[in-house]
């Protein structure tokens, strides 16, 4: 009996898809051709970087400000073995909750490789070369996105590593070049930074960040130089020399023509984004049609441009986040149930989980001046909230940015200590279209660090308290 | 900048439409100097200046309709020489922020769903209703930029505030020949009123008239006796309104119900005497109410309903000056009408008719003889006033009219 929907991949795109269509009545299953489920997000993404980074902020906590808090724990040290296990057992959890739900919600799993060999046709390829061909009405293409390469630079995941090989590494290197001051190239060369790495960040623009707010991205810069992360901005990696028992890798002027430099590093990481992962799906033959980067084109109900066939996540446009292809995977299926499923992709929080953090939604304000906006500011610096000073974590600041005329919330960029969660007050309130004047007349608990955001959007009608 | 608002214009009153602006644009004003007229529902009032200095900019133009706390205009303080009045004083009760009328209900989404904390507070002091204004928010909710604009809107043209009644333009057209030789006029705010008012009285009232005539040889015999000895004492004229006031005043202290008015389930007994006396001007008719008239000579009364007259022809009256009155008094006379059945002025019970004073021959003692007669008419709410009670209280009013000394000795 044929299917009514088959997601391929089951990152959190996919795996939310097919939850939400089983929910809505369709018979669905899944194509996943890890052994376990949940994507690079789960498996060697989100979640195993979060447990390191959790692991490593606690690490230097212990070994910095415990002491300025009057708790003695002696010097701590590191067990990265057993750190990495700890990282392990989260994935762990996380995929077999995976698991647990597709049952749960009566989703079939084929293990294998999926290729469309026609509309509502999908052929899974086991890892043990056995085909089975599965028949559906929908098929929904969440298979997500891969490393990017350098070119002339073999990932070999041991000594030149992707994010994947980043979380795996049995020693911490004396020395790190990360290729790339992205959301990975930052987070993962703080994590190796905090557990006794000394790291070096190249990148080719000349500025960290790209597509975060501006003054967000250049004081973060600031922090990490202060933590003892060194950057060398506009740079490319030309090569990497892997002959001896030391890489030396050569950095170039981005802009070309300046003299080159070696530098030497245990291991190399190159973290310069992510490439759809939209080959061998057989796309090309059933005639869904991709862009000149490789993504898959869809209109704003994710059809591709084969009816019946669908796509959502980091395979087609829009910022790869996890949380992004979630709603589109709901979306998708609502669309397919016959629903109206919908994504505000204006407002769509990102989130760098460095330390301090940074979080963001919405318009930065080189956008806003970009489209000849005019906003206010808003801001407010954790040095003047409470609970921040008691927490001994007072780097940075909320930033609100609001329509000069009609104050509505255009943008909020946090740096600093729990942004993560802060940013959702401001995802809310931007959904629901508020003022700045909405979350400052709402009340914020004392003392907590939400009162930062209050305070900011206070500071847009130039009337904080605190500041 | 001093901002120019549509100032707080007494009970019932939510909106006005502009008169005529005695400045313009660019023109020096001196604080407290008048810069507008409002005529409202009631009265046409002035809106001074909040400040001195040079009106920069005129929001409202004239014939705009503007809600109360609405932006008629700004002032920038100070500029050029003093104007008049040289060490300007600070502007005394400078049109206040409207009073919240009411807390803004729910808006658009439901009546569960809560407004925004920026969109009430603006409902608040704007007055604007939150839940008329169009929203763009996420499920059509109202969001501080559309009560913005919506303020706005509201400051800069005619509010959008209900239009009281006739609003309805449902005519059919005229044949083109007949349309050429039509015009079509705005009613004032004024007229407008009158005719809602009128409507909805005879809406709500079980309205009825009862009619009598009075014999008016003794009080005009009484009036041309006295008549320069009054004059002499009192500086005006010896009417015959005060005797009318009087007598009713008598017959409303016996027959309660008239001076009563209806409340739901309930009857207001009322135990003050404030008689409106319907003046007509050539805006339309306005009803000033002369206060405690059981308290008042009958000379005091006179000057009070000259001086009302007067006012009310130079538009001078004053809102206040129009609330309260608990019975009226409708002379149609002086403009020659002999008998009418007047409209009642809710939520009153009862109004008195004059009219015309004409000499008719009337049978005394079996002899006819010209007398000088008035047809008497009572128009009262039968939901309140029995007919006996209204059938006596022209009767005795009558009495009272046609023997004098009954109203001194209270008989």
């Amino acid at each position: 009996m044929p299917y009514d929907l088959i997601v391929i991949g089951t990152g959190p795109g996919g795996y939310v898809c097919a939850i939400r269509a089983a929910q809505l009545g369709l018979k669905t299953a899944v194509v996943e051709k890890r052994p376990t489920f949940g994507g690079t997000c789960l498996n060697v993404g989100c979640i195993p970087s979060k447990a390191m980074l959790h692991a490593s902020e606690i690490y230097e906590e212990a070994g910095h400000s415990f002491a300025q808090m009057g708790i003695k724990v002696g010097r701590p040290s590191v067990d990265l073995a057993a750190l990495l296990k700890y990282k392990e057992q989260n994935v762990d959890s996380n995929v077999k909750g995976v698991a647990f739900l597709f049952k749960k919600n009566k989703i079939e799993a084929f293990h294998g490789s999926g290729r469309i060999v026609a509309p509502g046709k999908v052929e899974v390829k086991s890892a043990d070369g056995t085909t089975q061909t599965l028949e559906t009405k929908s098929i929904v293409i969440a298979t997500g996105s891969d490393v990017a390469r350098l070119n002339g630079i073999d990932i070999d995941e041991k000594r030149i590593v992707s994010s994947t090989g980043a979380l795996d590494l049995v020693e911490v290197p004396d020395k790190l070049l990360v290729v790339g001051a992205g959301v990975i190239g930052l987070e993962l060369g703080s994590v190796w930074r905090r557990l006794g790495a000394q790291v070096t960040i190249v990148e080719f623009l000349d500025h960290i960040l790209p597509g975060i707010d501006g003054e967000v991205a250049r004081q973060f810069q600031r922090l990490q130089q202060k933590q003892g992360v060194a950057f060398k901005l506009a740079s490319k990696v030309a090569a990497v020399d892997v002959s001896g028992k030391v890489l030396k890798v050569k950095v170039e002027p981005a802009a070309g023509g300046g003299a080159a430099e070696t530098l030497e590093a245990d291991i190399v990481l190159v973290a310069i984004g992510r490439v759809p992962y939209s080959e061998g799906l057989g796309l090309d033959a059933v005639g869904v049609r991709r862009d000149n980067r490789g993504r898959i084109i869809v209109d704003p109900q994710y059809r591709t441009s084969v009816a019946g066939i669908y796509a959502i996540g980091d395979v087609i446009a829009g910022p790869m986040l996890a949380h992004k292809a979630e709603d589109e995977g709901v979306a998708a299926a609502e669309i397919i149930a016959g629903q109206a499923g919908h994504v505000n992709y204006e407002v769509i929080p990102n989130v760098v989980y460095t330390d301090p953090e940074i979080a963001s939604v919405g318009k930065t304000e080189e956008e806003l001046k970009e489209a000849g906006i005019a906003y206010q500011v808003g801001k407010f610096p954790f040095t003047a909230n409470a609970r921040a000073r008691a927490n001994l974590a007072t780097d940075g600041f909320v930033k609100i940015l609001a329509d000069a005329k009609t104050d509505r919330v255009l943008g909020v960029h946090i740096l600093g200590p729990d942004a993560e969660t802060l940013i959702a007050e401001a995802a809310i309130a931007m959904e629901f279209g508020a003022s700045s004047e909405d979350i400052a007349r709402t009340c914020h608990a004392h003392p907590t660090l939400s009162e930062a955001m209050k305070e900011a959007a206070l500071a847009v009608g130039k009337r904080a308290i605190n500041f | 900048m001093a901002e120019i608002r549509v100032p707080a214009l007494g009970e019932s009153v939510s909106e006005a439409t502009i008169g005529k602006w005695f400045k313009k644009a660019g023109d020096m004003v001196a604080v407290d100097e008048p810069l507008v007229e409002l005529e409202t529902d009631k009265v046409t009032i002035e809106v001074p200046a909040p400040a001195a200095g040079v009106l920069i900019d005129i929001a409202a133009k004239d014939g705009d309709t503007v809600a109360v706390g609405a932006l008629l205009g700004a002032i920038k303080e100070g500029t050029g020489a003093a104007p008049t009045k040289a060490p300007a004083k600070p502007p005394e009760a400078a049109p206040p922020a409207p009073a919240a009328a009411k807390p803004a209900t729910a808006a658009a989404p439901g009546p569960e769903m809560p407004l925004a904390p920026s969109v009430r507070r603006l409902a608040a002091e704007s007055g604007v209703d939150a839940a008329a204004v169009p929203g763009t928010g996420k499920d059509g909710r109202v969001t501080k930029g559309d009560m913005l604009a919506a303020i706005e809107r509201a400051a800069a043209q005619p509010t959008p505030v209900a239009q009281p009644a006739a609003a309805v333009q449902a005519r059919a057209p005229s044949p083109a020949d007949d349309a050429a030789r039509e015009e079509r006029v705005r009613m004032t705010r004024l007229r407008q009123t009158i005719a809602r008012r009128l409507k909805d009285a005879q809406n709500t009232a079980a309205m009825l008239t009862t009619f009598n005539e009075v014999d008016m040889t003794q009080v005009m015999a009484l009036r041309a006796r006295y008549r320069d000895l009054f004059e002499k004492k009192y500086g005006g004229k010896l009417g015959f309104m005060g005797f009318f006031v009087r007598a009713c005043v008598q017959v409303l202290k016996e027959i309660p119900n008239v001076n009563a008015e209806i409340d739901g389930a309930d009857i207001i007994y009322k135990n003050y005497y404030h008689l409106g006396i319907a003046v007509g001007t050539e805006r339309g008719l306005v009803v000033p109410v002369v206060r405690d008239c059981d308290q008042k000579s009958l000379a005091e009364i006179e000057q009070a309903i000259a001086d009302f007259g007067r006012r009310a022809r130079d538009g001078s009256l004053k809102i206040e000056d129009m609330q309260g009155g608990t019975f009226t008094i409708s002379n149609g006379g002086i403009y020659g009408s002999l008998m009418s059945t007047p409209i009642l002025n809710a939520p009153q019970s009862g109004i008195l008719g004059m009219h015309k004073i004409e000499a008719r021959p009337m049978v005394i003692d079996g002899k006819i003889e010209a007398r000088p007669m008035m047809y008497l008419a009572l128009s009262y709410d039968h939901r309140i006033v029995d007919g006996r009670e209204a059938v006596t209280f022209l009767v005795r009013v009558k009495e009272f009219l046609e023997d004098p000394a009954r109203l001194v000795l209270d008989l």
